[in-house]
Parts: C-alpha cells; sequence; structure tokens
C-alpha cells in the first residue's frame, strides 16, 4: 500500500546513460540547473531542450514515467505560472478589478513552467538512471575534497546509504503497524486534520521506537564487522571514468556554450 | 446453527494487472463454528496471514465473501471498523506495536476506540491484565520497560480487553522459549474454555496446534488443503510432511515404525499418546 | 594452549555495576576448541546471549577474563583483530544488513579491514557461493526471506575470514524453511571449512545437530558434554526450564514403566529402532539389521 512511491526510484538499464560514471552524471546535473537559470530566450531554451530529449531518448526512459514524477508538483508550478503571469510588470493583455495581466506576464510565466518542468525531468533522469548506491558512491567521492576543511563526508555518505537501505524496511513495518492498530479499532482516514494527526500517534511511537532499536542492533552488528569510520576504508566498486563520460561532457559543454552565446547576443 | 466465521469462494490476488501479481488465496471455503478451538497450520507464503487479514476485514477479498455471524461483512462498509471489535486480531511480535505511556492505557485503547465509558473501560482492561498474567502495578509502569514476553502479553491483553467473539493470533509462541510458550498457550486455553470465545491459531509448530486444538486447517498454496481433528489429520503424517511441515517428532517416530513393518497407526502427536500405544502393543505381544 | 580458540575463565559480569542483585554470568568457565561445533543452550535469561556477547568483547568482564585464541579481550588495541578473529550473527536479519545490495553488504567487513579491491572481489563471491546466495549477489536485501538475509548476514561475517563464528538465535526469528537453510549452512561451514561454531539457542533439535552442548542457568553451566549424554538428564533438563526432545521423553517414561531401553537414542531413527527391538526381538538384529515385512 505504502510502496508506491515512485519518487526518485531507479529502473534498471544498460544504455550510454546507465553506464555512465555517477559523478561525470551528478556534475552534468548541476551544470545543467546553473545553465537553465541563465538561459533566456526561445533559441536557448530550445537548445536546452534539446538536450535534455536527447538524454531522455538515451537512457529509454518513456516520457510518461517522467511526467508522471511532474504529478505531484503540479501544484505549485501552475502557481508560479499564475503569480507570474499576474505579478510581471509590462504592457497590459488585459485588466479586471484589481487584477492586470500583461504580455511580459504572459511570456515569463511561460517560461518560468517550462523551466520549472525542465528542471524536475532532468534531476529525475538522475536518479531514474543511477542507482541509489552508486548515486551515494558519487557523492561521496565529489564531496572528498571537503573532507579537508573537516566536513564530515563519509558519515554523510554513510547515513544516506544505511537510510536508503532502510526506508522499504521502516515502510513495511509501518504498514505492519498501521494494520495491528486497525485491528483494535484505530481509524486513520476519518476525521478533522488534527483528529488525523492525533491518530498518527499509535503508528508513529513504535515506528521511532523501533527504528531507534534497529540503529542500536546495526550499530554493534558494524562494529562486529570492524567498522572504524571512514579511516583506511576500500571499496569493493571503484568508481572510473570512461570515454562515455568525455563525450557527454563534450557535448554538453557545446550545446551549453550555445546558450551562453545567444544569451550574449541577445537572442 | 450458523456458523460465525464462514468463507465463500474467498479468492485474493495481490498486485492485479502488475508483473508481481500474485494469487495468495485460491478458492478458500470454510467453516469455524462458535467456541471451537482452530488450528490454522501452513508454510510462509501458503495464505494463512492473507486469510486471517480479511476475517476481520483489513483486506478485501478479490472475489468471493466473507460471512460473519451469517452477513457478507462488506455488505455495508462503514461496520467494518466495528466488525474488528468482535473479531480480535493479534499480529505476529506484536509486542513492536505498544505505544502508550503506561500500560494500562496501552490495553485501553481498543476499548476506547469502541466508545465505551470509563467504568466499562477500566473493567475490561482489568479483566484482560488478569487474563494474560499482568499484576496490578505492572498497569502503571511504561510498556517500554518490560521484558520481551511481559510485552506482548501486554499486546494480547489489548486485544482481549474489546472482548472479541472470535480471537485469532499469528504465532503468539514466535521467538519464545519453551517457558514462554507453554505459559502463552495456557492462558490462551484457560481464555477459551473461561469465557467459551472462538479461537483460531495460526501457526508452523504442529507440536502445539496438536494439543489445543478441536479443529485443524491446514493451508498450503493458497489453498485449503485439510480440514478435520487433530487424529484425522495426523493420519495424513506422511501427505503434511511432503508438504514440507514439520511433523511432531514423535509422529516421525512412529512413521518410522510403520516403516519398519510394525502394524501401528502412526497418527500420535503427543508423548502420552506414543507411550500408551507401545505398552498397549507390548502388552498384546506378551500375551 | 594451541587448541584453545575461546576461554572464559572465572567470569562474571553484572549489566548495571551501581544496582545490587543477580550478576548475569557467575564465575563461569568455559574453553572451546578449535573446529568445535558447540551449542550453547538455556531458557530467556540463562545468560546465554550475555555469554556469547563475550567472545568478540561487546561486553567486556566484570570479573575474570575472557580470552579468544590467546587474546584478551580488555586490551583495547586488541580489539579488531579478536572482531576479525570471532564473527557474530544475530537474531533479527534486517538489522544486520547495511548496504542496498547484496554483494556490498557482504563486502563491508572486508571494505572496513582494507582489504585491496580484487580480493575484496574474491572474498564477497566465495563467501556468497558457500552460503548458497550467489544468484542473489544484485538484490536488494529487503526482498530476501528471512533464511536469504540471516545467509547474506553469515556471508558478510565469513568475508573476514574468521576462525570462529558465534551465532546468537539466529533462527529465533524464522520460518521452518529459512531454520534448516541457515542450521545447514553454519553445518557446513563447521564440517568443511573447519571454522569453530557456538550457537546459541533454546531449540533443542538444533543443539542435537552440535557436537558437543552447554546448558546454562543463572548465569551458570550446570551441563556439559554430547548431546546425548546432555539430553538424557531429563530431570535436569526440566527443571531449568528446557523441552526434552520428544524422543527422549517417550524413552524416558517407557523406562520408567519398566521397559528395557536405552535413554540416549535421541534422534528419531535410533529411537525408533530401539522401540521395534523392543517389540519385535525376534526380528531385530545386534547389527541393526532388520526383517522386513
Amino acid at each position: 500500500m505504502l510502496k508506491d512511491i515512485t519518487l526518485g526510484q531507479y529502473f534498471p538499464g544498460n544504455t550510454l546513460i546507465h553506464r555512465m560514471d555517477p559523478r561525470m552524471k551528478i556534475l552534468l546535473t548541476l551544470g545543467y540547473i546553473v545553465i537553465l537559470f541563465v538561459a533566456d530566450g526561445v533559441f536557448s531554451y530550445a537548445v536546452i531542450l534539446l538536450w535534455l530529449a536527447l538524454a531522455v531518448s538515451i537512457s529509454r526512459i518513456k516520457p510518461s514515467v517522467i511526467l508522471k514524477g511532474v504529478k505531484p508538483l503540479v501544484f505549485v508550478i501552475a502557481l508560479t505560472g499564475i503569480l507570474n503571469m499576474f505579478y510581471t510588470p509590462g504592457r497590459t493583455l488585459v485588466e479586471f478589478w484589481i487584477f492586470k495581466i500583461t504580455y511580459e506576464g504572459i511570456y515569463t510565466a511561460v517560461f518560468m513552467v517550462i523551466r520549472i518542468i525542465m528542471l524536475i525531468t532532468g534531476t529525475f533522469l538522475l536518479t531514474y538512471t543511477t542507482s541509489p548506491i552508486l548515486l551515494t558512491d558519487g557523492i561521496e567521492k565529489l564531496m572528498k575534497p571537503l573532507a579537508k576543511i573537516r566536513v564530515p563526508v563519509h558519515e554523510l555518505a554513510m547515513m544516506m546509504t544505511i537510510a536508503l537501505r532502510f526506508i522499504p524496511t521502516l515502510i513495511e513495518e509501518a504498514d505492519k503497524i498501521m494494520n495491528a492498530q486497525k485491528a483494535r479499532g484505530a481509524d486513520f482516514e476519518t476525521g478533522s486534520v488534527i483528529k488525523r494527526a492525533k491518530a498518527l500517534i499509535p503508528l508513529l511511537v513504535p515506528l521511532f521506537i523501533s527504528a531507534f532499536r534497529r540503529a542500536d542492533e546495526l550499530a554493534t552488528a558494524m562494529e562486529c564487522r570492524c567498522y572504524r569510520g571512514g579511516e583506511g576504508r576500500t571499496r569493493l566498486r571503484q568508481l572510473r571514468y570512461t570515454e562515455i563520460d568525455f563525450y557527454a561532457l563534450a557535448v554538453s559543454i557545446v550545446l551549453w556554450g550555445c546558450v551562453i552565446v545567444f544569451k550574449v547576443l541577445g537572442i | 446453527m450458523a456458523a460465525i466465521i464462514k468463507t465463500e469462494s474467498l479468492v485474493h490476488v495481490y498486485g492485479r494487472g502488475t508483473p508481481f501479481e500474485r494469487v495468495a488465496l485460491d478458492n478458500v471455503n470454510l467453516e469455524v463454528e462458535r467456541g471451537e478451538f482452530i488450528g490454522l497450520i501452513g508454510h510462509t507464503g501458503s495464505g494463512k496471514s492473507t486469510l486471517i487479514q480479511h476475517l476481520n476485514g483489513l483486506l478485501k477479498p478479490s472475489s468471493g465473501r466473507v460471512l460473519f455471524d451469517g452477513r457478507d461483512i462488506w455488505e455495508d462498509i462503514s461496520k467494518i471498523r466495528s466488525l474488528r471489535f468482535k473479531v480480535g486480531l493479534v499480529f505476529q511480535y506484536p509486542e513492536y506495536q505498544l505505544f502508550e505511556e503506561t500500560v494500562y492505557k496501552d490495553i485501553a485503547f481498543g476499548p476506547s476506540n469502541m466508545g465505551l465509558d470509563e467504568k466499562e473501560i477500566d473493567e475490561r482492561v482489568r479483566e484482560a491484565a488478569g487474563f494474560v498474567g499482568i499484576s496490578e502495578d505492572t498497569l502503571e509502569r511504561s510498556p517500554f520497560e518490560l521484558s520481551g514476553g511481559q510485552k506482548r502479553r501486554v499486546a494480547i491483553a489489548g486485544v482481549i480487553a474489546m472482548r472479541p467473539e472470535v480471537l485469532i493470533l499469528d504465532e503468539p509462541t514466535a521467538g519464545l522459549d519453551p517457558v514462554g510458550k507453554e505459559e502463552i498457550l495456557a492462558r490462551i486455553r484457560d481464555y477459551h474454555y473461561s469465557r467459551n470465545s472462538t479461537i483460531i491459531l495460526v501457526t508452523h509448530n504442529m507440536e502445539d496446534v496438536a494439543r489445543h486444538a478441536s479443529r485443524i486447517m491446514v493451508m498450503e498454496k493458497a489453498k485449503l488443503r485439510m480440514t478435520g481433528t487433530a487424529p484425522e489429520i495426523f493420519s495424513h503424517a506422511s501427505e503434511l510432511k511432503e508438504m514440507g511441515l514439520a511433523v511432531p517428532q514423535i509422529t516421525e517416530v512412529f512413521l518410522r515404525l510403520k516403516e519398519l513393518g510394525l502394524d501401528i497407526d502412526p497418527s500420535v502427536y503427543t508423548v502420552e499418546q506414543a507411550r500408551k500405544r507401545i505398552i498397549a502393543m507390548r502388552g498384546a505381544n506378551n500375551a | 594452549m594451541d587448541n584453545i580458540i575461546l576461554e572464559a575463565d572465572n567470569l562474571t559480569f553484572k549489566y548495571d555495576t551501581e544496582k545490587g542483585g543477580e550478576p548475569a554470568l557467575k564465575s563461569l568457565g568455559l574453553c572451546v576448541q578449535k573446529g568445535e561445533f558447540l551449542a550453547i543452550l538455556g531458557h530467556n535469561g540463562s545468560g546465554k546471549s550475555t555469554l556469547a556477547k563475550h567472545f568478540n568483547a561487546i561486553l567486556l568482564p566484570t570479573g575474570g577474563k575472557v580470552y579468544v585464541d590467546g587474546m584478551d579481550t580488555t586490551k583495547e588495541e586488541l580489539i579488531y583483530k579478536i572482531r576479525q578473529t570471532v564473527g557474530m550473527v544475530f537474531q533479527n536479519p534486517d538489522n544486520q544488513i547495511v548496504a542496498n545490495i547484496v554483494e556490498e553488504d557482504v563486502a563491508f567487513a572486508p571494505e572496513n579491514l582494507g582489504v585491496p579491491t580484487e580480493e575484496i572481489r574474491r572474498r564477497v563471491d566465495d563467501a556468497l557461493k558457500t552460503v548458497g546466495m550467489y544468484e542473489f549477489r544484485e538484490h536488494a536485501p529487503h526482498m530476501l526471506s528471512g533464511g536469504q538475509k540471516q545467509r547474506v548476514a553469515i556471508a558478510g561475517v565469513i568475508a573476514m575470514m574468521p576462525e570462529c563464528i558465534v551465532l546468537d538465535e539466529p533462527t529465533a526469528m524464522l520460518d521452518p524453511v529459512g531454520r534448516r537453510e541457515v542450521l545447514r549452512t553454519i553445518r557446513k561451514l563447521n564440517r568443511q571449512y573447519g571454522i569453530t561454531i557456538v550457537l546459541i539457542t533454546h531449540h533443542m533439535e538444533e543443539a542435537a545437530l552440535c557436537d558437543r552442548v552447554v546448558v546454562m542457568e543463572s548465569g551458570r553451566v550446570v551441563a556439559d558434554g554430547t548431546p546425548k549424554k546432555v539430553f538424557s538428564q531429563v530431570e535436569l533438563l526440566k527443571s531449568v526450564g528446557l523441552a526434552v526432545p520428544q524422543t527422549i521423553e517417550l524413552l524416558y517414561k517407557l523406562r520408567r514403566d519398566g521397559i528395557d531401553l536405552p535413554i540416549d537414542a535421541l534422534s528419531v531413527e535410533e529411537c525408533a529402532d530401539a522401540i521395534y527391538r523392543v517389540l519385535k526381538p525376534d526380528r531385530g538384529g545386534r547389527d541393526g539389521s532388520y526383517n522386513k515385512n
């Protein structure tokens, strides 16, 4: 019941995108986000859209699936669009009562909505094509330099790995606890917001206590396997850049270069 | 007399339409009479957990009907919640669902959901605590201070306090040592006798079930394979073994004696029965 | 002595040294030889888990000493060597698995020990093959059954290449199929690979598989010997809250009825054969051969 959370799920595959080094994917995604906010004008957006379409088609992830990720955020996107439509100063198109819609407003709203959708799609593409393990490995490797300024990189990566490992387990447990409380007459569905919030206590208390107990047992088990923090740890998997990564980088730089050129040229 | 619980062609399919589609219950027809003590045995994956969740309306049938006291439980969806007060279900490792500040309050959770007044709730809490052997002063303690065995008894009390007509327990002895096991089973038996309530005990352990149940139901691969009294079920001991169920050691001994050529009825499941039969046989030999 | 891998010497342990009350372990003495397959039996509260946790320095003695392959567990600098020598598997299969993918989890211990990458790969593959989980190496742990998870946990321990594995009620939360899988695996580890196994349990059928059974009660050892020798002490077992195997109980009762039967025909076959001989004395033979009808 609770298991159907698609946000950030991984779809295994063997496409070029899947085989890319996660670090490159993360860096390119970050670059993509930056360039999205730099872009201005139809040509720029067209180029970025081209880049995105290319990536999506290579990854063989169906567009319908990607758009599914956008669904939960439709409300926010619509709100942003509407706000932009009404509050951008400029030449008036339509006016009624205190509301004023301008040409600039519509222009901005449309681009804003497109930008947000592309932002979400691009980011989800990253999580759809990169397994959680590789993602955390990639993030850990990229953050390594930060360890020099005392950022607990290894610990953060460990936390992410363990969290990912236990999310499905905790969801299952939440399901079980809910059923057990429902069997005693608990009602999670009806009532006011406050009533339903209170009804969550018989679910949350046991779940938290269980989570703490798990953490304790897991910590002991880790110590029994000689865990002593990040020092001296080797890895089963080594991340290695390959040609695919460099080609992807090259293509991205070319396309984004165009975006900057267009911006400078003012089109 | 109408059976208190009945299923008609009960089917449950998980994940219909997805690649994970799985039939968990395949045309299950069973009847439970008032006051019976039923043992429900089967492997993990046989469908027994899915089945019991249908009996108190936690799961909805894909097709088929579930009847309580002659009425289809899904006729009126608004009444489903109140069904759960009449068909109490204790899950496996129930101690993991405790959440209140005191043992008293946790046991009172069920009764208060029933909308009863303070006095009635108090009476039921104390009665239930008594049944499971939780003392007065333990009632005021936090459930999290208690031992595993005590916590389990508190959880069971929480369901008994609703005074359900049918009590279903899923592996109530899981993880307990021999002494702990005996205690819980004894209390369940006492509860059964004193309240004359209907009990359904789900377990892997044939020995537990053999000693206490008046009737045994065996599930395998989503179907109800056998139902009958303990002697009847154990007369199919080799079939049970083939199903991968662990028959009591003593039954295995008698199966082997039969294999060796002894003309003996292998449907024994307690040591005492075995002893009597052997003595009788020896007496017959010497006569 | 070179052959002793675990030794408890006058071991006393109290959980809370401030409060009064009984110690969980009372001047306990025990030696485990290399290659043994030992069961420690006792009801909940007998101190068996407490003892187990001393064998890889999770707990340290309040009094007395514990030695692992000659190493004193109180010596902090030896702790990782001790934990690499004695691996531990716990009751809850879920709460031992750290990673999202089976082979990553099995690699956890070698990674911690700084083993080079190719060697880790080899160890992970070998460990998974030994426990029969190699085909699942790229699976997510939460999709596995209890028995499978426990085998992954065992693989994770084997990947450290320990000399001894202590398992604290490893089958308590498993169904009969899972239990069989796990017991078969640890038996193989002992018989084929010579790993010392210490199995903590309250299940008699499990203890019956071992070479040596130690029974604990209130923090002390009350019986120590082969399964046959220990299980035939019916009165003792009952007095410490353990269930006597049905075979032994039957033989015990029949003996009390005056029938001449061995007290220690523990397995189903032995028990049935012994009873058969009594009921059909003319048919049986000393060499164990029987004429079937």
